[in-house]
């Protein structure tokens, strides 16, 4: 196992680095939209409702996979071309975002009628309320399922194996073939993507008990 | 001009009527206090006082605003009007000192220093200065609605609308809270009060509005109300809640 990542390290290490860099692109992005549409589900307006409601069905319900093909193979023949490593980000930030925005709706819905009742008598606006007083609350309390996406989402970014994202499964993928050595490679891959997620987890888990 | 105007109002929840033909006049600096058995739109009454409630039918004018009309901004008319819940509602992510500040620093833009001094002073006034850095978990029922009081004064409301304030106390607790109302009366503040406490009705209320399936059955001075009640639904109220005490 080790003479395998010695002789591989600079690929392995490409690996490692486009798996890193793809998921904290797509957290980041996945997070603002998941909640701004976990937002819109919870409007008074029902349209707003109704649209927020089928861009979370649709993502939430199709395989990563055939996301990540769209923006591949789709995109470019009517749009722009797309690199493997830019459609497969996007497939993964918009697939997770769905998840994402169910359950800070989730959240939302379980702070409770009387805080939003009680700051809207206050003098609050609906969207003062939401921004002061809703999802300060809801967040909190979505923080371990939120903790269970984010990991999610990086052994999901192995997606990027199938479009060319030269993420660490790619990379894996090249070094098993020219090498025959499978079991060890793959043992090295599970590795890098358990330096990643190891921490998260514990890390969620700190965050859980110190805001509790 | 009247604080609050109801002519002709109805609700209905669905085909359930549950607001027959209100019509209710509250004058500046009154107390009317609001009694009747459960389920008998009370609660659905003064919950459309400040919109939380919208109404079918009729007009309602609050603080010279007609909530009738679509287009009128409630929160307009919230800056005017608090609102004490039974179950206090404060901010469980905010202290009791942030609690009170909030609503003043974004919605009436108010001088930081000046919203402090004015917080702080109505904490003391409620007698819970001690607790300006707890937050609402760590406090007991009756500290909570004490909180939620002084957070609706630090508005500035011209009126108060205290929704069964004491039904989720203690009997222990009952006391503290009424006393702080109390003090809310003398201010020369507009009340609106549903309660089941019935020496509070008759100590501070100035007038007795009795409602039963969601009609308003009788509307008199303090005085009358308890010595001579002209309903005889009123009437049967008011011997099983004596009975009880």
């Amino acid at each position: 196992m080790i003479h395998i990542l010695s002789e591989n390290w600079q690929t392995f290490l490409t690996g490692f680095e486009n798996t890193i860099l793809c998921s904290v692109i797509a957290l980041f992005f996945s997070l603002i939209i998941g909640s701004i549409f976990a937002i819109l589900q919870t409007v008074p307006s029902k349209l707003v409702r109704t649209i927020a409601n089928i861009y979370i069905e649709i993502f939430r319900n199709i395989p990563l996979l055939v996301i990540t093909m769209v923006f591949y193979v789709v995109v470019p023949q009517f749009f722009i071309k797309l690199s493997g490593f830019t459609a497969g980000t996007i497939g993964l930030t918009l697939y997770t975002s769905a998840f994402i925005a169910e359950t800070v709706r989730a959240g939302i819905k379980a702070v409770g009628v009387g805080q939003m009742e009680g700051a809207r008598a206050n003098g609050l606006t609906y969207w003062q309320t939401m921004r002061y007083i809703i999802l300060p609350q809801a967040f909190k309390l979505v923080i371990p399922p939120l903790g269970n996406q984010f990991i999610n989402l990086i052994k999901n970014s192995s997606v990027l194996a199938f479009v060319a994202g030269f993420d660490l499964m790619y990379q894996g993928d090249v070094i098993a073939s020219a090498s025959f050595e499978t079991i060890n490679t793959y043992l090295v891959v599970g590795v890098f993507y358990l330096i990643l997620t190891l921490p998260l987890s514990y890390y969620m888990r700190y965050l859980e008990k110190k805001l509790a | 001009m009247s604080m609050i105007e109801f002519k002709n109002v109805d609700k209905y929840y669905g085909n359930f009527h549950a607001l027959k033909n209100i019509n209710l006049k509250v004058e500046k600096g009154e107390v009317v206090v609001l009694i009747g058995p459960s389920g008998s739109g009370k609660s659905t009454l003064i919950r459309t006082i400040n919109g939380l409630e919208d109404i079918s039918n009729g007009q309602l004018i609050v603080n010279n605003y007609d909530l009738s009309d679509k287009k009128t901004d409630m929160n307009k008319i919230r800056k005017d009007v608090g609102m004490v819940f039974q179950h206090f509602n404060l901010y469980e992510n905010k202290t009791v000192l942030e609690n009170i500040m909030l609503a003043p620093r974004i919605v009436l833009h108010k001088d930081e220093a000046e919203n402090k001094k004015y917080a702080l002073e109505l904490l003391e006034m409620v007698g819970l200065s001690s607790k300006a850095e707890s937050y609402p978990r760590m406090l007991s029922g009756g500290q909570k609605q004490r909180v939620a009081i002084a957070r609706s004064l630090a508005m500035q409301p011209k009126c108060i609308l205290f929704d069964e304030p004491t039904s989720a106390l203690d009997p222990e607790m009952i006391d503290d809270v009424l006393d702080v109302m109390k003090t809310v009366a003398e201010r020369g503040i507009t009340m609106v009060v549903v309660t089941h406490e019935m020496g509070f009705a008759r100590e501070v209320g100035n007038r007795i509005v009795f409602l039963a399936d969601g009609e308003i059955l009788e509307d008199d001075d303090t005085e009358t109300f308890f010595k001579n009640p002209k309903e005889e639904r009123a009437r049967q109220f008011l011997s099983k809640i004596i009975t009880h005490k």
